[in-house]
């Protein structure tokens, strides 16, 4: 059992770390909006355009 | 898309009959109810944004009313003197910051087609919206696009925008939330970590553990409770110290001993390797308090956001006359002597005389009077009050502290510093608690102390450690908590914290006439011929002459007129009196009585009693008809009072609207106790003489002249149309503007404060039983750990049943005040 020895402070030692992740998320802003990146994600800025619906080209042919 | 009743694509409303308003969206022509809509849906598609029509969860507002009235005044916010208070230049050169409140977001998509299409825009560098906080904030390149171009992109698509302080108020929450995290993620680690070591620790009482194991494992337990309590339990102790220094004993009291006790107690154990350890039950406390808090302020910040949204920052300009012209100036620059102008529709700068011109000016929410009064050269102006007619230029006696405005705003400050309070009853019990425990604690040593001196301590701790508070103070925040969310559901506002508690035991409710139980705005009620000519064909007449009147009397009349006019030539307002003009060759004049009366030389009828305002048309053969109109009460308004009364409040109606038109209402509503033509200072007299007599009085406003009293009132409610004012003296703010809400309101409240009872009760007994347990030395520091946990856990689900009576539906509640058997 001697390994607890060793095995128990390197958990500290995580304990520490996820502490400070944690901290430097609330500092840089992660925590300020909840809702809005779990939507921002489905929303698709290169929607590419269905070929029918642009007017210049249905107007050529 | 049903044939038979299509409805707007860009808004959901019904599509006018005979109406064509379509625009081709991906590839399929929809209709539009109005051009308002069609507009806004021609710019998404024009920016190639038609996705959000495929991801949009709800439809938008409608744009009918938005984009011409946000459009006119924009121009004001590119005024260096307006930016001043909340634009910021950015660290780039040349590039400025400021913050927008955006209305009308109700769904995820609109965020995407703000921030899309805003970011379009050459010389915007950045512009993000929060979709929790519906705030956006915006930097753009000062020397390339402007702030007003911004604010038009952004109403072209429907929505508005409107530049906002984010200064003291929004910082400190900010700081405030970023805290409280902190505090909760270490005790939250922390208070993980200790439980693990604390199972082995228990584990090893019963199948026994190596000497050195158990004292390595205590300190690691004391080093990782350390930040816990150092950290993370601070508030606690500071609050704590605060409440000594005021000689009271408040909740935090016999929380911060229990957490400072326990863990002194536990670290001499861990120290001298003697007695027991109780680190796990500091942090697993620590933590459920502060998740507890947590909760609650996100509640309150939400609370106080939605109030921050109403006020607007208007920018408060004026129009000064010079010699050489006219310049734009703010109003706080204007000093007595200036000469203003003020258009119909702006409101009076400051107080003055008029100097030129004739026209009526609106007083509502300074008076509580609902019609307009007529002022004309010489007459004294107020300042916050509309100009409605024609345009007046004003000589400015008063501005700043001497305006009455600025009296109001004293009257206000010294109401709020007299308010009433009523202690909390929760502060109440766990004051006497507190101290009853304390001595029973300090009896119980020196008993022990007495008999066998060396158990004495350990005795002692075990007490304050099963007792522990937990249960007694969670049972007021968890059941205000749940209430407050239910309600702002509901679309009433907690602003602050005593005002559920207080408006449960409210006796009284005062309640203000125009603007509250009424709509405040005028509506035609009947229409009595006089003459040959029947009703529809006197209000055919009255409707052609009123045709392009901004007076609010005109515009009732226009509401409900036939929308075919016959031209009128010749047509005229005489300010204060009416119009005349000539309609089918016919000389016709409707306005004041006397006025239109002297036209043919007639006398005018008698006014009717019912406190409605009459105005005539005639001819110049005789009269015509009257016409009868009224500040309508709001749907509902009887039956909310009705419900109130049966709900054992007492009603009052004081207003400041002459003694014909309110005493018409309170007989409506069959309110006994009624004052009529009060000025604040009355009213404010009024209230306190009630609550002289002992009431708990409860008041519910929205003009400027109620804000006094609603400071002044144990707990006040103000309408969500209301002024500013009102709403910042109020403890609640009813958004929905639903009178039906007030009785749901006191009986929310009430269920409420039933649950802090049970809660409170339950935390009393559950004590009550440990106590003398502990006293005697049989508890086991697992079993105080467990029964802790076990009466938190109690009290924090009854406070949830609250939430979900009252989220399934109203209507299906029993009748509050009814208590289950």
């Amino acid at each position: 059992m001697s390994i607890l020895f060793l095995l128990v402070p390197l958990g500290m030692l995580f304990l520490g770390v996820a502490i400070w992740a944690f901290v430097w998320a609330v500092r840089s802003g992660q925590f300020d909006d909840l809702e809005g990146p779990a939507h921002r994600i489905l929303m698709d800025d290169d929607d590419p355009r269905i070929p029918g619906r642009r007017d210049s080209s249905s107007d050529e042919t | 898309m049903a044939e038979d009743a299509p409805s707007c694509f860009h808004c959901g409303l019904p599509v006018p009959e005979g109406s064509d308003y379509t625009v081709e969206i991906a590839g399929q022509t929809r209709r539009m109810c109005c051009p308002g809509c069609q507009a806004v849906a021609r710019a998404i598609v024009d920016g190639g944004l038609e996705s959000y029509y495929q991801h949009r969860t709800a439809t938008a507002p409608t744009a009918r009313e938005l984009v011409p009235a946000a459009l006119k005044d924009l121009d004001i916010y590119d005024q260096p003197q307006v930016q001043r208070s909340f634009v910021r230049a950015a660290d780039e050169a040349n590039v400025k910051q400021a913050s927008l409140i955006l209305e009308g977001i109700v769904c995820a998509a609109c965020v995407w087609l703000n921030e899309r299409h805003v970011n379009a825009l050459p010389g915007v560098v950045e512009f993000r919206v929060n979709y929790a906080t519906h705030r956006a904030t915006v930097k753009w390149d000062d020397t390339r696009i402007h702030l007003s171009d911004i604010l038009r992109a952004i109403s072209e698509i429907g929505y508005i925008a409107h530049p906002f302080d984010p200064g003291r108020q929004e910082q400190l929450y900010k700081r405030e939330r970023a805290q409280a995290l902190k505090r909760l993620a270490v005790a939250g680690l922390g208070a993980m970590q200790v439980m693990m070591v604390a199972v082995a620790l228990y584990a090893g009482d019963y199948t026994g553990m190596e000497d050195r194991m158990q004292i390595f494992f205590r300190w690691v337990s004391l080093v990782i409770a350390t930040p816990v309590v150092f950290y993370s339990a601070r508030p606690f102790f500071t609050s704590a110290l605060r409440d000594l220094r005021r000689r009271q004993l408040g909740m935090d009291v016999p929380v911060a001993l229990a957490i400072g006790g326990a863990y002194l107690a536990s670290s001499w154990a861990t120290l001298t390797n003697r007695g027991e350890v109780y680190f796990d039950s500091v942090t697993m406390f620590t933590f459920f308090l502060l998740a507890g808090r947590f909760l609650e302020m996100g509640a309150r910040h939400r609370a106080g956001q939605a109030a921050e949204e109403l006020v607007k920052l208007l920018p408060a300009m004026t129009t000064r006359l010079t010699d050489t012209g006219e310049e734009t100036v703010a109003v706080a620059d204007l000093a007595p002597g200036d000469r203003v102008r003020v258009k119909p529709g702006e409101s009076v700068p400051a107080d003055g005389r008029v100097l030129e011109g004739r026209s009526s000016v609106d007083e509502s929410l300074l008076t509580g009077e609902s019609v307009p009064v007529p002022r004309g050269p010489g007459d004294r102006v107020v300042g916050g009050s509309v100009n409605v007619e024609s345009p007046l230029v004003i000589r400015i006696e008063k501005v700043g502290e001497e305006t009455v405005l600025a009296a109001i705003q004293r009257l206000l400050d010294r109401a709020q510093s007299e308010k009433p309070r009523l202690a909390g009853l929760a502060d109440r019990i766990a004051g006497v608690f507190v101290g009853v425990i304390l001595l029973l604690a300090a009896g119980v040593g020196w008993y022990w102390w007495q008999h066998a001196p060396d158990e004495a301590g350990w005795i002692v701790l075990s007490m304050l450690v099963v007792t522990c508070p937990c249960a007694l103070s969670l049972a007021t925040p968890a059941a205000l908590t749940a209430a407050t969310g239910s309600l702002t559901r509901l679309g009433v506002l907690t602003t602050r914290g005593h005002a559920l508690e207080t408006l449960a035991r409210a006796t009284h409710m005062v309640l203000d006439k125009t603007g509250t139980l009424t709509e405040g705005r005028l509506r035609l009620v009947a229409t009595e011929p006089l003459g040959k000519e029947s009703a529809e064909a006197c209000l055919g007449l009255a409707g052609a002459l009123e045709q392009a009147s901004e007076h609010p009397l005109g515009r009732a009349i226009l509401r409900v007129a036939p929308d075919e006019r016959p031209p009128v030539s010749d047509a005229r307002a005489e300010p204060g009196q009416g119009i005349e003009g000539v309609v089918n060759g016919r000389r016709l004049r409707i306005g004041q009585p006397a006025w239109v009366a002297s036209l043919s030389g007639s006398e005018p009828p008698a006014p009717g009693d019912d406190g409605a305002t009459e105005i005539l048309l005639g001819d110049e053969q005789g009269l015509l008809a009257v016409f009868r109109l009224r500040d309508e009460l709001r749907p509902g308004a009887r039956e909310a009072i009705a419900e109130l009364r049966r709900l054992g409040l007492t009603p009052l109606l004081y207003s400041g609207d002459s003694e014909a038109a309110v005493a018409a209402v309170a007989r409506e509503l069959e309110i006994a106790d009624f004052c009529a033509r009060m000025r604040p200072e009355d009213k404010l007299a009024g209230l306190r003489a009630l609550q002289a007599q002992g009431a708990v009085v409860a008041m519910v406003g929205d003009g400027v002249n109620d804000a006094p009293v609603l400071a002044g009132a144990n707990v006040s409610l103000a309408m969500g149309s209301g002024t500013q004012l009102a709403q910042a003296s109020a403890d609640m703010i009813l958004l929905s503007e639903r009178l039906a809400h007030l009785p749901e309101a006191v009986g929310m409240a009430r269920d409420s404060l039933r649950i802090i009872r049970q809660n409170l009760g339950w935390a009393v007994v559950y004590n009550a039983v440990a106590l003398p347990l502990a006293a005697m030395g049989y508890v086991a520091p697992w079993m105080a750990a467990i029964g802790m946990s076990a009466s938190s856990l109690v009290v924090v689900v009854n406070a949830l049943r609250l939430n979900r009576r009252y989220t399934d539906a109203s209507a299906t509640r029993p009748p509050p005040g009814v208590r289950p058997a």
